[in-house]
């Protein structure tokens, strides 16, 4: 089973990428997760460009059709979710009712130097991918105080959240079994 | 001579399928706590055998006045309908009293979530036969359900306070009946 994993940072030590790195360690047998990088090159979402849909834009979509789920981390901006993971979220849900994102199964964590570990931006990530068509699994993965979680070279420290990290991709994969059995039937 | 019985809601023994057409099968729920939204399911069969009503409606037909809102009422949010893509209904025993008013109970199907639901509604004076010579009765019936018992919990929050969907949910079909052949 392919998981991509997308961090919602696009910062080179980002926690929210080390919390995906550390997921691909956590990842129970058989799932196999798979870092997304990309993020930064697409353009705003815009309309007009569906005509001659941008390269970028035809590698996301592509991208995340072939993977059996998506997990997806953010941190958190202003409250809420960075525009640029929101613009690719945008451009995976269109055309309206034929989106990528639809029925495939995702999750989110997050994390944040802050007290509450992008918690905000999770429940945001939760409904936004929701409306996209989404089925959105789980619930929120808040790393709070990320500086005291990773060491300087980005390796997760926390045992717990290696944990929870685990149990979270067991559901997430169990999701996606149940929607390739669905597909299959 | 038949004698026709006044208990069964069409004579028993007789089988009737809904006109897709002229009939409506259609959901309301309460919209920023000031007014009623209303959908409705454009594909649907309903069959009725004396007091007997069964039917179903394909999710994926749900229509609403936005594209959006469709696409988002056939996701996992809502009715999921790549997992479940039919909502179904039986009443085994409709009963029918003076005036024309009809109650029972049946059971409704949702999200793959079987429930018992109370009816009530009303059937059409007496059978009338339309210009190509079959016999039409109408019926219409309704039942109030808390979504959430059927898996659709997805709300947002009202900025004046609450939330933007009711939890009730009325469920109304307004079915036209065509006679089968015998």
């Amino acid at each position: 089973m392919r998981v991509l994993a997308v961090s919602g940072s696009l910062r080179e030590s980002s926690f929210n990428t080390s919390l995906l790195r550390a997921a691909l360690e956590a990842a129970p047998e058989g799932v196999e997760l798979e870092l997304w990088e990309g993020l930064g090159d697409l353009p705003l979402y815009d309309e007009d460009l569906e005509h001659d849909v941008p390269e970028s834009v035809r590698r996301l979509r592509g991208d995340l059709a072939a993977a059996d789920a998506i997990l997806f981390a953010t941190p958190e901006y202003n409250g809420s979710v960075p525009g640029g993971l929101k613009n690719a979220i945008d451009w995976a849900s269109r055309p309206a009712r034929e989106g990528v994102l639809r029925n495939k199964p995702v999750a989110v964590v997050g994390a944040s130097t802050g007290q509450f570990g992008a918690l905000w931006a999770q429940q945001d990530l939760k409904r936004i991918l929701g409306i996209a068509g989404a089925r959105v699994v789980g619930t929120e993965i808040p790393v709070a105080r990320a500086h005291e979680r990773f060491d300087s070279e980005g390796r997760l420290l926390d045992g717990e959240v290696f944990e929870q990290l685990r149990l979270h991709l067991t559901t997430l994969a169990s999701e996606a079994v149940a929607a390739n059995d669905r597909v299959a039937a | 001579m038949s004698t026709v019985d006044t208990t069964t809601i069409a004579p028993a023994g007789t089988t009737w399928a809904a006109d897709p057409v002229h009939s409506n099968v259609a959901f309301e729920v309460e919209y920023a706590g000031v007014s009623i939204f209303r959908g409705s399911f454009r594909d649907f069969d309903a069959t009725l055998e004396g007091s007997s009503l069964a039917g179903s409606a394909r999710v994926a037909s749900v229509d609403v006045k936005d594209e959006q809102l469709s696409g988002h009422l056939q996701s996992p949010d809502f009715f999921d309908a790549e997992r479940h893509p039919e909502i179904s209904f039986r009443a085994d025993e409709l009963s029918l009293a003076d005036g024309g008013t009809v109650a029972g109970s049946g059971e409704l199907t949702i999200k793959g979530i079987t429930k018992p639901v109370e009816l009530k509604g009303r059937l059409a004076a007496a059978p009338s036969v339309d210009p190509f010579g079959r016999e039409r009765l109408g019926l219409a019936l309704e039942t109030a359900i808390d979504r959430n018992e059927f898996g659709i919990a997805w709300n947002a929050p009202n900025q004046s306070g609450g939330n933007y969907l009711g939890d009730e949910v009325t469920l109304k079909a307004d079915l036209t009946f065509v006679r089968q052949a015998d």
